[in-house]
């Protein structure tokens, strides 16, 4: 049973960076924002938060640097979306063209370094409860972040007045300017939160994931994350449940790899890809469901009359 | 406080539109040369180093072409597909599958010669990239599905399955355990155009004829005015009578075959056996090269040279100043993120807003 | 056209002195004064395009002026953004509503609200206040899911939760009932008397000169004339407006045998598309040669989904829904029905009848570059662009567009000229049937007096005309019968010495032909 212990840990290991990142992206795409740079400012994030981390000692610092070296990239992607209203997609994919390109430059003299790895929670007792004690008192404190930004992000988005100015953006930005909502502003801060998320799933990376540094590290990551929000259809607890079905691929073909099987490590390695394709097509085949629950303005620019 | 605001222009302006990548090339280069001061490098023996040298001998001018061909070709495929409003940014994927079907023929039928082989190799490493691509079309237009994040997943999945073939069911029985096929004989290999001066081979041509025909389809054909239509104002297009699913097809499937076949010209020509990989990002870098060409297939063919460019001034820079080939990445990021905001230029005035002023008036 | 002052006595509520605002080339206030006094509905008259929007844009904070100065209550004021406009008492009703789809009414109504107050709360005050003025609705419902009307409802809730002292209201009758009209009114009044200010925005000059206590007109960015619309007559008002005598649409009556139905529709159906549209139910409707029908009906009855049907850009179930001419074309599609010799002009002229970014020529090949095949296409498909420019030049010719360069974007032309074009490219092919949903909507009076002989002298030629309208005036103008849709079903038409505002009124609110003689006389007028 120890076993089924250790799979879990592992998945919600795997599970953890996928939920960050993707519940970064929820926000901005809420706020009517399609940032497609979501695998850039993540591997910016990683080699950030893995350069602070080993030149500080310190793995605090080292997920602060990379939640700072998200939401900055971040920064870049809302100056051209928004304040120059240039098309989100292909700014996105610039972002992430220039995130991959960045982080191997910053990151070219750590590679092959061991890095810090961020002390897993230690409470006497609880954490030594067997089964579930590891499980829910023993984790990284990243694991802890994910679950509270979840429940945050919930609650901010249907509870608060600011959530609800939020979502009314990402419906209709054109009413929502002739109300006085500063929406552009509303924008950046969601984009911004999107790129510290981003960060900070990178950081999770190279500091708790794999501490270590290897180019191109996130893997696809951050395109799954875009798939989870989708996935989820901008819900949090859905998106939740998403990152933790696809932790679940992603170890359960680690260890299948493990064990052999003859099965070649390629194809294994490429279910999390196509397990990708075939949630988004499951989930997006009703057309009516999902032109309902995409924000209506996601992906236009706004430029207000002057 | 400054604030950005946009003015939009009645008519677009074609000033901006011919000057925009100019200006796009400019700021890059100064932001490359901060780049440069910062890592503690001499600014203009690297910017040197990264755009003149690689001209000025005979054999690394081949080089540019031989880089330069791939990325051609493929974005000029990706530009019908940007115009009609269909992101397909999985390139990468659909030229690693043009290279792996293209190459079947020498791998698979290694006594198959004649004048045949070579065009038959082009056709199904066509083929191969259109069958690739029609994946996320046909899910984009039968299940409503993010083409944007398909094509991309699928390049992972071309990657690895690359990966497996050239170390599993391809290797060189012959090859002492490396992984990549057997070299493929002479009959198999693109021809170089001029043999006696460098390597560049005959996919520069395949390259430019792509650019000139989709060029002419674009500009003065009914099928290049539906591409415009239904990627500008998708109501009007269905309007007009045609179909966006015909179009996403027509647009994935035209960009699919040019990158297969920029795989197999790249594996025919340049690397002569198909290896674990077969592109260092080129299916990426082209959509720089579609969008700094302003999505115009000729504008893509300087575009292309522009990039390539990069490609071997990072391995120069390294050589002479000991730079990081991964500059050159970095170059091409920042030069499509200003190009994207140059073309901003071309549909709005900018103005300059000092907000101090704003909040000022607020309290009077 | 005396010019009337705020008597002195009175102070006043808003004043707004010399103010001006240019985009571009175009001076859209050029130096406006405009004084409104406290109880009193005033009325902003000018036709589209005149800088009525413009006006009160800057006055909610939504548009800053380039000069001239505001003053509330005798103190100057700079309003720089709509919350502020709030703040100060300025409350407004916007034409195109501000409201979200996907959000509820209270939620709606809440990010209007400056101050943070629960949600339940609010739907509380809401639906109180409402039942206090006639204007009953529900706080939980989705808006996406209401029609124009309900929508309206939460506007004008939510405008007085703020409790303005000056509403300010954009063309509200434009998307109502006659009868809703009336409803509106009384709230009006009431409003009135409990001493609110009223800026009304309009351009129809009967409802103004019943309910308005003073008007000040607008024509190209200038005010013309500040009157009293009670002294004044509907043309008199129309002349300052426009600033010339418009053309009156001549329709000579229809003349010869009946003609044969170009155009049938028979059961037509049709499942809603998306989650807010409305769904088609048995609709029939027969256009003959020679005459005009009108299609009446509240804005998002069914009219784009039926145009839509109608033109092939949807396809029908069943082959005989739609026919064309005496043949079958339910199963073809829009190319297919342009080449049976309809035509079509949909509702939105950019992105839909045209494309913004494309020029005029190009917009030209957009519906026609099959049906003049032999004219516009070469061999291999491509396009002749001298024949393309010279039908351009034809149709700019024919229909009088105004435009400021040779071959300008389509969304360089202001509205009225570009629907002249769109309108005159299909008239260019002298089709049998033309299809048109809101001619002139948006439209100032020259260029609609235009386009409505147009189209009537199309059907005198022999065409048959379909025209679907929310504009009551317009249908009267042109057709030979009117029909009415409501709630995605289409009533029989009257014909046009039988029908009056009335009688199409209280079909457009829904009333069922059998019935509604019970409720009110339709018979006897």
């Amino acid at each position: 049973m120890e076993i089924a212990q250790n799979i879990l840990l592992t998945i919600a290991t795997a599970a953890t960076p996928l939920l960050i990142a993707a519940i970064g992206e929820l926000i901005v795409e809420r706020s009517g924002v399609l940032n497609l740079g979501v695998e850039g400012m993540m591997v910016i994030g990683a080699v950030c938060g893995f350069a602070a981390a080993i030149l500080t000692g310190n793995a605090w610092i080292g997920v602060a640097a990379g939640i700072a070296g998200g939401a900055l990239l971040s920064l870049l992607f809302g100056f051209l979306t928004l304040s120059l209203a240039t098309n989100q997609v292909a700014t996105g994919l610039s972002l992430t063209l220039l995130g991959i390109g960045l982080s191997g430059l910053i990151g070219e003299g750590f590679v092959g370094k061991a890095g810090v790895r961020l002390p897993t929670l230690d409470i006497p007792v609880l954490t030594d409860i067997p089964l579930v004690g590891r499980l829910i008192f023993g984790q990284d404190p990243i694991f802890y972040m994910s679950i509270a930004l979840t429940a945050g992000v919930m609650w901010f988005l249907f509870r608060t007045r600011a959530g609800l100015t939020l979502r009314s953006i990402g419906d209709n930005h054109k009413s929502a300017h002739a109300l006085g909502i500063p929406v552009i502003r509303y924008r950046y801060l969601a984009v911004m939160f999107g790129g510290a998320c981003a960060g900070l799933a990178g950081a999770h990376l190279s500091i708790v994931y794999t501490p270590q540094w290897v180019e191109n590290m996130t893997a696809g990551r951050g395109w799954i994350a875009l798939a989870l929000v989708v996935f989820g259809s901008w819900r949090p607890w859905r998106v939740l449940a998403g990152a933790y079905l696809f932790g679940a691929v992603t170890i359960g073909q680690l260890h299948a790899q493990a064990l052999g099987f003859g099965i070649p490590s390629q194809l294994l390695s490429s279910l999390p890809y196509l397990a990708t394709i075939v949630v988004l097509v499951l989930i997006s085949r009703d057309r009516r469901l999902t032109t309902m629950n995409t924000p209506a303005s996601l992906g236009q620019p706004f430029v207000p009359d002057r | 406080m400054i604030r950005v605001e946009l003015i939009r222009r009645p008519q677009q302006s074609a000033l901006f539109s011919a000057l925009s990548p100019f200006i796009a090339f400019a700021l890059t280069l100064i932001a490359g040369a901060i780049l440069f001061w910062l890592i503690g490098k001499p600014p203009l023996p690297a910017l040197y180093s990264y755009f003149i040298e690689p001209l000025t001998e005979i054999w690394s001018v081949h080089e540019l072409i031989i880089k330069a061909t791939p990325l051609i070709l493929i974005a000029v495929g990706l530009s019908v597909c940007y115009i009609s409003n269909n992101w397909n940014i999985g390139a990468e994927g659909q030229f690693i599958f043009g290279g792996i079907v293209g190459s079947l023929l020498p791998i698979l039928v290694p006594g198959f010669g004649g004048p045949l082989l070579l065009p038959l190799m082009m056709i199904m490493g066509m083929i191969g990239g259109a069958a690739y691509a029609a994946i996320p079309a046909f899910l984009k237009t039968r299940f409503n599905t993010n083409e944007i994040l398909t094509s991309l997943m699928l390049v992972y999945v071309a990657q690895l399955f690359l990966d497996w073939l050239a170390r599993g069911v391809f290797r060189d029985p012959n090859g002492s355990g490396f992984p990549g096929s057997i070299r493929f004989p002479a009959v198999a290999r693109l021809p170089e155009i001029a043999p006696s001066q460098g390597g560049a081979h005959l996919g520069i041509v395949f390259a430019i004829v792509a650019a000139l025909v989709v060029w002419f389809m674009l500009r003065s054909t009914l099928k290049g005015f539906e591409v415009r239509l239904i990627g500008t104002s998708p109501r009007a297009g269905r309007f007009a009578g045609f179909s966006a699913s015909k179009m996403a097809f027509f647009a994935f499937l035209t960009s699919g075959a040019l990158a297969g076949l920029a795989g197999i010209t790249e594996v025919s020509g340049a690397i002569g056996q198909l290896r674990e990989t077969i592109s260092p990002g080129y299916g990426f870098t082209a959509i720089i090269v579609a969008f700094l060409g302003r999505l115009n297939p000729i504008g893509i063919v300087a575009a292309g040279l522009v990039l390539a460019l990069t490609y071997l001034g990072g391995e120069a820079a390294q050589i002479s100043l000991g730079v990081s080939d991964k500059v050159a990445r970095v170059f091409q990021g920042m030069l499509l993120f200003f190009v994207l905001g140059c073309d901003t230029l071309i549909h709005y005035r900018i103005r300059l807003v000092r907000r101090a002023i704003a909040s000022a008036l607020e309290k009077s | 056209m005396n010019d009337v002052g705020a008597t002195s006595s009175s102070p006043t509520l808003l004043k707004v002195e010399g103010i001006s605002k240019t985009f571009g080339e175009l001076k859209a206030n050029d130096s406006v004064n405009l004084d409104i006094v406290p109880g009193e509905i005033h009325a902003l008259l000018g036709e589209n395009g005149a800088g009525k929007s413009t006006l009160v844009k800057m006055l909610f904070g939504s548009l800053q002026p380039d000069g001239g100065t505001i003053f509330w209550k005798d103190q100057p004021v700079v309003v720089t953004n709509p919350m502020q406009a709030r703040a100060l008492g300025i409350g407004m009703v916007f034409q195109h509503f501000s409201l979200f789809d996907a959000l509820t009414t209270a939620e709606n109504i809440a990010l209007s609200l400056d101050e943070k107050i629960a949600i339940s709360t609010i739907a509380e005050r809401a639906r109180a206040l409402g039942d206090a003025y006639g204007l009953p609705l529900d706080p939980n419902s989705v808006v996406g899911d209401l029609s124009v009307g309900e929508r309206q409802r939460i506007e004008i809730v939510r405008c007085l939760l703020q409790k303005p002292e000056l509403i300010i209201l954009d063309e509200p009758t434009s998307v109502l009932t006659p009868q809703e009209a009336e409803k509106l009114f009384e709230t009006l009044f009431q409003l009135k008397s409990e001493g609110k200010s009223i800026l009304y925005i309009s351009h129809r000059l009967e409802e103004v000169q019943r309910i308005c206590d003073r008007a000040t007109v607008l024509r190209h960015g200038k005010v013309v004339a500040h009157c009293k619309p009670s002294e004044e007559t509907p043309s008199s008002l129309a002349s300052m407006m426009v600033g010339a005598d418009v053309d009156a649409v001549e329709r000579a009556s229809k003349e010869g045998p009946e003609g044969d139905a170009l155009l049938e529709i028979r059961d037509l159906n049709r499942a809603a598309a998306s989650p807010f549209a409305v769904p088609l139910t048995a609709i029939s409707l027969a256009v003959k040669a020679g005459e005009v029908i009108g299609i009446a009906g509240v804005a998002g009855n069914g009219q784009g989904e039926l145009f839509e049907a109608i033109s092939g850009e949807v396809l029908q179930k069943a082959a005989g829904e739609v026919r064309l001419r005496g043949s079958d074309v339910g199963r073809l599609g829009i190319t297919q029905r342009r080449r049976s010799g309809a035509a079509f002009v949909p509702e939105e002229r950019l992105g839909h009848g045209a494309a913004p970014t494309m020029k005029l020529s190009e917009n030209l090949l957009l519906s026609r570059y099959r049906t003049d095949a032999k004219a516009f296409l070469g061999s291999l498909g491509v396009i002749r662009n001298g024949a393309i420019t010279k039908a351009t030049k034809r149709i700019v010719e024919e229909m009088d567009v105004r435009k400021s360069a040779e071959d300008p974007e389509a969304a360089a032309l202001s509205g009225g000229n570009l629907q002249k074009f769109i309108i005159g490219r299909e008239l260019d092919r002298k089709p049998a049937v033309l299809v048109v949903n809101q001619p002139t909507w948006g439209v100032d009076a020259g260029a609609a007096a235009k386009i409505r002989q147009a189209l009537i002298e199309l059907a005198r030629s022999g065409s048959a005309v379909l025209v679907i309208s929310q504009d009551l005036d317009e249908l009267f103008e042109v057709s030979d019968a009117i029909a009415v849709m409501h709630n995605g079903k289409l009533s029989v038409p009257l014909p046009i010495a039988e029908a009056t505002y009335e009688k199409i009124g209280l079909l457009m609110g829904g009333a069922e032909p059998g019935h509604a003689s019970h409720g009110v006389e339709l018979g006897a007028s």
